[in-house]
């Protein structure tokens, strides 16, 4: 097949295609980012929710977990923690919360561990209101149960 | 050695070689913690050791492709490299750095660090394979704008070639995603969104331009094949790499909070993704079929090959497996995911850094003809050994994958087994997974020692 293709058409190919290639994806790039304020409610993203992002990114929360998916395997999706272990409900999950990240690390033998970051009680709570506005993004109802 | 400039390659490759060991020691140590989850805590929890296994992968990948760099230039441009003093200094500032960042996660809790390095000036850390504190990222900048001013000048005042400049428009495409890193919104999607334009448009698209220049340098030398013929297989990979590789970039987009539409054209656009890697096998067997001379280097041919075909397999067919939107549904973030990566990272680009090395070393090390016939033949095990083991681990990780998709994800919210307990019951292939990442050690161990073969003044 190679045989019938100059480099002078190969390289048509390259050029056209990749200009091609590149518009399209800038331009549903651009579409994205006008629509991910709406399908993430942006609007809900408070101080405490801002807050609680930084903590988990300062601890690197993600070199364990997944959070909507991505990060590492090592521990339970995050994205819909609020759901799985909180009942959907804020006071039943911050106060989980609290207890959990306090019980830090298990004394469970052999085990995966999770460090004891020592985050103080109003960290906790705005760890979770991040949790919890991550658990209402529209994921196209990405994870397919409970269990993340 | 045609041009004396091309000798800085040398510690960038040896340094590459130290960092694929180091990752790979701590990919291992993971793997035991992944089995006993008491190893090694709380000296090192998991994500500090994850952070610098995949660190080490990043830094390793990007001090082989300067090294290949400095090597192929002024080859390419049959003149001196424009400031070797430069590229020994870019090398100096960069191992530093290096060495200080990982000795920094190392050290102190993560969140030290950040304090310790004024995250909050201007935070872009705990994102994945973004860990690197903001002082370190904007060193990289420096780093990677030194090496493109050396290798543009260089390519600017000599002959131009399709190999020097696709090389060129990768390596620009490289540091221009790079900048992505910098914007860390407030908005979590926002924040991934972007955060792909690094991750996906490095490994996806501009590294595979590099990759390409990289495979058809390596081609031309060994084959000696015109390169009119190389050139225009260069073109059709690079090509269908861009048409695919882009939009596919939406196949990380499904469940994120992005728009629903990259549901559709992440699918349709990613599955070309392999069309580039098989034309990669395509074209480093026609080339070597065709080939005009005999080079008596007989393992860079192998590396050659070799990276195109377990590039194809971890990239395009790992890659595949989990690629349309109602498979990924299942598949996202589970160790299939992890699958993939290996195999891809391995075949692709620690594979095409062997090549390289494989091919320059001896010639910087005086040995035009290639290694001794007996040194090869140790660099063949290891050649084996290592690609048997990433393959056996990669096979693992999918049997782990599987399991865990029908017993975690199959099954509706009043069946669905907990995320631990799943993993507890996946555990006996964990250990099979560990055992093969031994053998990938074992093999590097292999290659080391076939630097230090005696010659035995026979040429093969």
């Amino acid at each position: 097949m190679s045989e019938r293709i100059t480099k002078d058409m190969a390289r048509n190919i390259y050029f056209g295609g990749g200009i091609f290639a590149i518009l399209i994806f800038v331009g549903l790039a651009f579409d994205s980012v006008h629509q991910i304020p709406k399908l993430s409610h942006t609007e809900n993203i408070t101080k405490s929710v801002v807050a609680g992002k930084k903590i988990w990114e300062n601890n690197d929360c993600v070199g364990c977990h997944t959070l909507l998916g991505e990060g590492a395997y090592y521990a339970p999706e995050l994205g819909n923690v609020f759901q799985r272990l909180g009942s959907s409900d804020e006071t039943t999950f911050k106060a989980y919360m609290q207890g959990w990240m306090a019980a830090q690390p298990l004394n469970i033998p052999d085990r995966r561990k999770m460090p004891q970051f020592h985050l103080t009680p109003e960290q906790v709570n705005d760890l979770a209101d991040f949790l919890i506005w991550t658990s209402k993004v529209n994921t196209q109802q990405w994870p397919p149960n409970i269990q993340g | 050695m045609k041009y004396s400039s091309q000798m800085v390659a040398k510690p960038y490759f040896i340094f590459a070689l130290m960092l694929l060991a180091g990752e790979i020691l701590f990919g291992l140590t993971m793997s035991i913690q992944y089995i006993y989850g008491d190893f090694a805590f709380p000296a090192i929890p998991f994500n500090v050791l994850r952070m610098v296994h995949v660190n080490l992968l990043i830094v390793l990948l990007l001090f082989g492709f300067m090294g290949s760099t400095y090597y192929l230039i002024p080859e390419e441009a049959e003149r001196e490299l424009w400031s070797p003093l430069l590229a020994k200094i870019t090398f100096w500032v960069f191992l530093i750095a290096g060495v200080a960042t990982i000795l920094g996660y190392l050290l102190v809790p993560y969140a030290e660090l950040a304090k310790l390095t004024m995250n909050d000036l201007w935070p872009t850390m705990g994102r994945e394979f973004l860990e690197q504190p903001t002082i370190t990222k904007i060193g990289i900048v420096f780093v990677v704008l030194s090496y493109l001013l050396n290798v543009t000048m260089t390519v600017l005042k000599g002959r131009k070639t399709t190999i020097s400049i696709i090389l060129l428009t990768g390596l620009f495409g490289l540091a221009f995603f790079f900048l992505f890193a910098f914007y860390v919104p407030d908005n979590l999607v926002m924040d991934k969104f972007f955060w792909w334009f690094v991750v996906h448009l490095w490994v996806e698209a501009t590294w595979e331009l590099i990759l390409g220049a990289l495979l058809a340098f390596v081609l031309v030398k060994l084959t000696g094949v015109d390169r009119e013929h190389i050139d225009k297989w260069l073109y059709l990979i690079i090509a269908m790499t861009l048409i695919a590789g882009l939009a596919g970039t939406g196949h990380h987009f499904f469940f994120m909070g992005a728009p629903g539409y990259w549901l559709w054209i992440g699918s349709i656009a990613s599955a070309a993704e392999p069309i580039p890697f098989f034309l990669m096998i395509l074209f480093a067997y026609n080339m070597i079929k065709n080939r005009r001379i005999q080079d008596d280097n007989k393992m860079a041919l192998t590396w050659a090959k070799g990276t195109a075909v377990v590039g194809f397999l971890g990239a395009g067919v790992w890659g595949f497996l989990h690629t349309l939107a109602p498979i990924n549904y299942y598949t996202h973030g589970t160790q299939l995911t992890a699958a993939h990566g290996h195999l891809a990272f391995f075949g692709a680009y620690v594979m095409i850094i062997f090549t390289m090395i494989s091919y320059a070393m001896p010639i910087l090390r005086g040995r035009p003809h290639g290694n001794s016939a007996k040194a090869q033949k140790v660099e063949r095990a290891s050649f084996w050994l290592m690609v048997i083991g990433m393959i056996g681990l990669t096979l693992a990780l999918t049997v782990a994958g599987v399991m865990q998709i029908e017993m975690q994800r199959i099954p509706d919210s009043a069946h669905a087994m907990v995320f631990m307990e799943v993993q507890a019951k996946i555990t006996p292939v964990y250990i099979v997974r560990s055992l093969f990442g031994v053998m990938t050690l074992l093999g590097l161990l292999t290659y080391f020692y076939s630097f230090f073969v005696k010659d035995d003044k026979k040429v093969a």
